[in-house]
């Protein structure tokens, strides 16, 4: 009875605890509350790294709620009716992303938020939201999923609308707030159906007998659906940028981890609870299209933004393009599995944590420019550089990481993409190169018009907890550049493989031999 | 005999729904078109666990032999009705503000955020 052996549950439930505790003692004191708060974040990271080391090193975690030991996952009668946990690499890959988001996120909101417009709310909305997102990434149970969908979407929403001052936010949050519940109920809908026909609600369990029937046809259709509409997939991508462009620059940031939450969400319907039922490559030509059809539209809607957050929005939803496009491929060819496709997976899985790191820079850099002058508005900005140096620094490089520009992250995990999505079909790549090229247009122009030329006027300095979370994910940018094969190999591959090829450990993991 | 008509009944209660949140403008009704979707899935969630003349699944109060309704779904509908609960407070308190900024609540007046 270690400590290490509770690590899953305890990822998900002090966060939780965390969050309902915060406003109470905040009452009593700020600096109590403060202090809660990096205790609260320093555990959970720690718990969240103590599980994937667990998961890459010995294998499949399982853990059972309510039994009598936590590995006791089958009840008698050889069914496991338990709520479950299962952390295998993916689910470990996406809680170190989900980790990096949110502590970046915890030290840079200390000083970006202000006392007086709700800093209290908005830390307990963030711990809400981040146990719900390593929720979704660790459960292995359908209906424990969509609980934990919902709770994302509830403290998303509430992030992006809470500044009830401002006409802007709400009208995003309603949006938002629309979008994800039809997408939630959709996923409801599709787990009853599976319930209906199979009568049980483990994943794995579910998987073993899932064979392909009308039913299961419909309920993949509708998962498909629900879950494409919450990661911002084109055509169901108008909430996005209206959600990103209006949150406030540290939710903006976590935001985008939960839509990386809620594609996880779709790998695992994909790879794992219907990839037994899976031959046609029907499914992957979709999704590679929708893949294709996101990055090209999010892009050229890039180009014609004048408000930055909004640009880095566009930029944000275009990067669900490429992780679509790479696992798309890999989804593909999964009935023969040539080794291009598990390339392909591990460019797209790759891009998810570079993503989160470029686009989470960019986000907090533009977050600093809206506390220094009060405006996003890139017609009125100019000549930032002169006095936020730092943050200009970092803006560059997470702009130049974006595109793909060769030492830097970007460049690492699209060329795993361009090289296995060449093999299925060379339009993929040279609409994928397309738009790279115009994302390092759209950037070159952000970048020149906020912070180069004369100075407009005077700006405020970053304080230091803003510069500290941005010098995070910018050294995490930099590692991942320098040395993308360690990455790749010690990260990325145990979760393209469990993927890839893991479904029969998982099965096995859960339901025994 | 009912046979699938409460599965009818409710996929026409998620298509109303689906409708008016594609044709209606008003915030509020968007809401409720929102909520109707909702029913139409709980509903069904309960329709799934129903035995027929079967009895409230608690063991120490069933007669001996009787059958029960599965317990599952109740669950799970209880679970969803609380988050619907939730979202739909969530959206009437959006609609709110938007109202007390806008004082409109027609969706193609509140256009701040396009392109």
């Amino acid at each position: 009875m270690t400590i290490g052996m509770h690590a899953p549950i305890l990822a998900i439930a002090v966060p939780l605890l965390g969050a309902f505790a915060l406003p109470v003692l905040a009452k009593v004191h700020r600096s109590l509350r403060d202090l809660w708060a990096i205790a609260v974040g320093a555990f959970t990271c720690a718990m969240v790294i103590t599980v994937a080391v667990q998961a890459f090193t010995s294998g499949i975690q399982v853990y059972t709620l309510g039994a009598a030991s936590p590995t006791d996952t089958i009840a008698s009668g050889g069914f496991p009716i338990r709520i479950m946990l299962v952390v295998d690499g993916m689910s470990a890959f996406m809680g170190l992303i989900s980790a990096l988001v949110g502590l970046a996120s915890l030290i840079y909101a200390f000083h970006f938020l202000k006392e007086e417009q709700g800093k209290t709310l908005a830390m307990t909305l963030f711990f809400l939201l981040w146990a719900g997102m390593l929720g979704m990434e660790y459960t292995g149970d359908m209906f424990n999923f969509f609980v934990f969908l919902e709770v994302t979407s509830i403290a998303a929403c509430a992030l992006v609308g809470y500044r009830t001052w401002e006409s802007r936010p709400a009208e995003a949050a309603f949006k938002t707030m629309a979008m994800y519940t039809v997408g939630g109920l959709l996923v409801l809908l599709a787990i009853g159906i599976l319930y209906g026909e199979h009568g049980a609600l483990n994943l794995a369990y579910l998987s073993s007998r899932i064979a392909g029937s009308q039913l299961d046809k419909i309920a993949l259709g509708l998962l498909l659906g629900g879950l494409l509409m919450k990661a911002g997939a084109v055509p169901a991508h108008m909430w996005a940028p209206d959600a990103y462009g209006e949150a406030p620059a540290q939710a903006a940031i976590v935001l985008v981890a939960n839509t990386q939450a809620s594609l996880y969400g779709l790998w695992r319907v994909l790879f794992t609870l219907f990839a037994g039922a899976l031959s046609a490559p029907a499914v992957g030509w979709l999704v590679t299209s929708l893949g294709v059809l996101t990055l090209l539209v999010a892009v050229l809607m890039a180009v014609i933004q004048t408000d930055l957050g909004r640009l880095i929005a566009y930029g944000a939803v275009s990067q669900i393009g490429y992780m679509l496009l790479g696992v798309g491929v890999g989804l593909t060819v999964l009935s023969s599995r040539p080794d291009f496709g598990l390339v392909a997976m591990q460019g797209g899985i790759f891009h998810m944590m570079n993503d989160a790191a470029t686009i989470g820079l960019l986000f907090l850099a533009a977050g600093v420019v809206k506390r220094a002058v009060g405006t996003r508005d890139l017609r009125a900005l100019g000549g930032l550089g002169h006095d936020l140096k730092w943050t200009g620094g970092f803006f560059f490089l997470g702009a130049m990481a974006l595109a793909g520009i060769p030492p830097l992250n970007g460049f690492a995990s699209k060329l795993l993409i361009y090289e296995s999505s060449f093999r299925l079909s060379p339009i993929l790549t040279a609409i994928a190169v397309l738009g790279s090229i115009l994302l390092l247009a759209v950037f070159a122009r952000a970048f020149q018009g906020a912070f180069l030329g004369p100075r407009l006027r005077e700006a405020k300095p970053a304080s230091l907890s803003m510069l500290i979370a941005m010098g995070v994910l910018a050294a995490v940018i930099l590692a991942m550049g320098l040395v993308p094969d360690f990455f790749v190999e010690h990260l990325v591959t145990p979760a393209a493989e469990a993927l890839w090829r893991g479904r029969d450990l998982y099965l096995a993991a859960v339901l025994g031999g | 005999m009912i046979g699938n008509f409460p599965f009818v009944v409710c996929m026409i209660l998620i298509a109303l729904g689906l409708w008016a949140l594609l044709f209606r403008r008003n915030l509020i009704k968007l809401a409720i078109g929102i909520t109707l979707i909702e029913s139409g899935v709980n509903l069904f969630l309960v329709t799934l666990g129903y035995v027929r003349a079967g009895v409230a699944p608690i063991y120490t109060y069933a007669p001996p032999g009787a059958k029960m309704v599965l317990p599952t779904p109740q669950a799970l509908t209880l679970t969803s009705i609380v988050i619907g609960l939730a979202t739909t407070a969530l959206m009437l308190a959006f609609a709110v503000v938007i109202y007390r900024h806008r004082g409109t609540l027609d969706a193609r007046k509140i256009r701040e955020l396009k392109g």
